[in-house]
C-alpha cells in the first residue's frame, strides 16, 4: 500500500494534532502541585509598600519583583519567635543552593522605636547577608501592617517593653501576587518545598 | 427486688461495654478533609448594626488524616480578618497541617487575641479512637 504525499502531509498533521490534543488534557488534568503554607485562592496582588531599607534608600516590594519574596514581621529585640523564623528561613535559602538568589526575604519591623535601618542591617546580617530589613515612621509601618492583617500590639515588660505580633510569613510569586501565608513553626524544608514551586512556575 | 436490681445492673454494664466496644474498634470515616469556616454575607453590615457575630471558634481541633485541611471562606462584600489573616471578597485561605501539634495564632476577632488550632494524630489504635470520639464528644458538648 503507497500513500501519496498529500495523504502523507495529511497523516502527519493528525498526528500531530492528536499529540497536542493529547499533551494538552495531561496538562489540564494533571493538579497542580499543593503548598504546604496557606493558600489564598484566588491570589491577589500583593499589597505595595514603600519604606526605608535596612540597606540604605527605599526599599518596595515592586523592586524586587521577578523574584520570589518571604515576607515576614518583627523586631529585633524579639526573644524567640523572629529569630527562630529568620534562621528557618536562612536556612531555606541556603538549602535551594543557586536557586536561593531568586528567593528575597524582606523583614519589616513592628517596632520603628528601636529598629532604625542600621540596627535592622546588623540583626539581620546575622541570619543571611542578603535579608533586607524595612523600617519608617509608626504610621507607615501600620498602614502596611494593616493591609496584611498583621497585628502589633506593644506590651510593657519591667522598664521596658515587648511587642506581641502576628508571626507568619507571606509568600509572594515572581509577578508580585500574594500566594500563601507560612504559620510560625514550620520547617526549612517546608519552605524549599514552597519555594520550588513558586520558583518553578 | 435484689434480683431485678442486679439484672439492670448487667444490662447497663453490657450496654456500657457496647458503647466503649464501639467507639474503641469501630474505624473512623474519612470523608473531605476540610474544615470549613465561612464568613457569610452580610456579615459587616450585621456587626456594624451591633450585632455580636463570633463565627470562628477560639478553639478549633482537627486530626490528621481526617480533617485536616483549615479552609476559611470570605463570602462577605468587604475584606475580613478571619482567623489568622486578612481576606478579601470571594477569597478563601486553605491551610493544611501535616504535624500534629497546638498552633497558636494572632486573631483580633477573640478577645483573648489568639485563635488555638488543635492538631490531633490520627487515631490508629482503639484506645486513640476511644480518647479521640471522647473529646469529640465533650467539643460538641461545648459548641451546644
Amino acid at each position: 500500500m503507497r500513500f501519496s504525499m498529500t495523504d502523507r502531509a495529511f497523516l502527519h498533521r493528525s498526528l500531530l494534532t492528536i499529540a497536542t490534543m493529547c499533551a494538552s488534557l495531561s496538562l489540564l488534568a494533571a493538579e497542580p502541585a499543593a503548598l504546604k503554607a496557606g493558600v489564598f485562592e484566588p491570589p491577589g496582588a500583593a499589597p505595595g509598600f514603600s519604606l526605608q531599607s535596612s540597606a540604605g534608600g527605599e526599599l518596595t516590594l515592586a523592586r524586587h519583583q521577578g523574584k520570589v519574596v518571604l515576607l515576614g514581621f518583627g523586631f529585633t529585640s524579639c526573644p524567640e519567635v523572629c529569630p527562630t523564623t529568620l534562621a528557618v528561613l536562612a536556612q531555606a535559602r541556603k538549602r535551594l543552593g543557586l536557586q536561593g538568589e531568586q528567593v528575597q526575604v524582606i523583614y519589616i519591623t513592628v517596632d520603628p522605636e528601636r529598629d532604625d535601618a542600621a540596627r535592622m542591617r546588623g540583626y539581620l546580617a546575622g541570619f543571611d547577608p542578603t535579608f533586607l530589613g524595612g523600617t519608617g515612621k509608626p504610621e507607615q509601618l501600620t498602614a502596611v501592617r494593616q493591609k496584611y492583617g498583621v497585628t502589633a500590639e506593644r506590651k510593657a515588660v519591667g522598664n521596658s517593653y515587648s511587642v506581641g505580633h502576628s508571626s507568619s510569613v507571606y509568600l509572594i510569586d515572581r509577578k508580585g501576587s500574594l500566594r500563601a501565608m507560612m504559620p510560625y513553626g514550620r520547617s526549612p524544608d517546608d519552605y524549599v518545598h514552597d519555594l520550588r514551586i513558586l520558583l518553578n512556575e | 427486688m435484689k434480683r431485678r436490681r442486679w439484672a439492670w445492673l448487667g444490662v447497663a454494664a453490657l450496654l456500657c461495654a457496647g458503647v466503649f466496644g464501639w467507639a474503641a474498634l469501630a474505624g473512623v470515616e474519612q470523608g473531605a478533609r476540610e474544615e470549613l469556616f465561612a464568613i457569610p454575607e452580610g456579615t459587616w453590615a450585621r456587626r456594624r448594626a451591633g450585632d455580636n457575630v463570633d463565627i470562628l471558634p477560639s478553639q478549633i481541633r482537627l486530626t490528621l488524616g481526617l480533617n485536616d485541611v483549615l479552609l476559611l471562606k470570605n463570602l462577605d462584600s468587604v475584606p475580613q480578618t478571619f482567623g489568622p489573616t486578612l481576606l478579601m471578597p470571594g477569597q478563601s485561605f486553605r491551610l493544611p497541617f501535616e504535624v500534629a501539634s497546638e498552633y497558636q495564632f494572632a486573631c483580633t476577632a477573640h478577645s483573648s487575641g489568639q485563635m488555638t488550632i488543635i492538631v490531633d494524630p490520627f487515631p490508629a489504635s482503639p484506645l486513640a479512637r476511644l480518647r479521640w470520639r471522647a473529646l469529640r464528644l465533650v467539643d460538641s458538648i461545648r459548641s451546644i
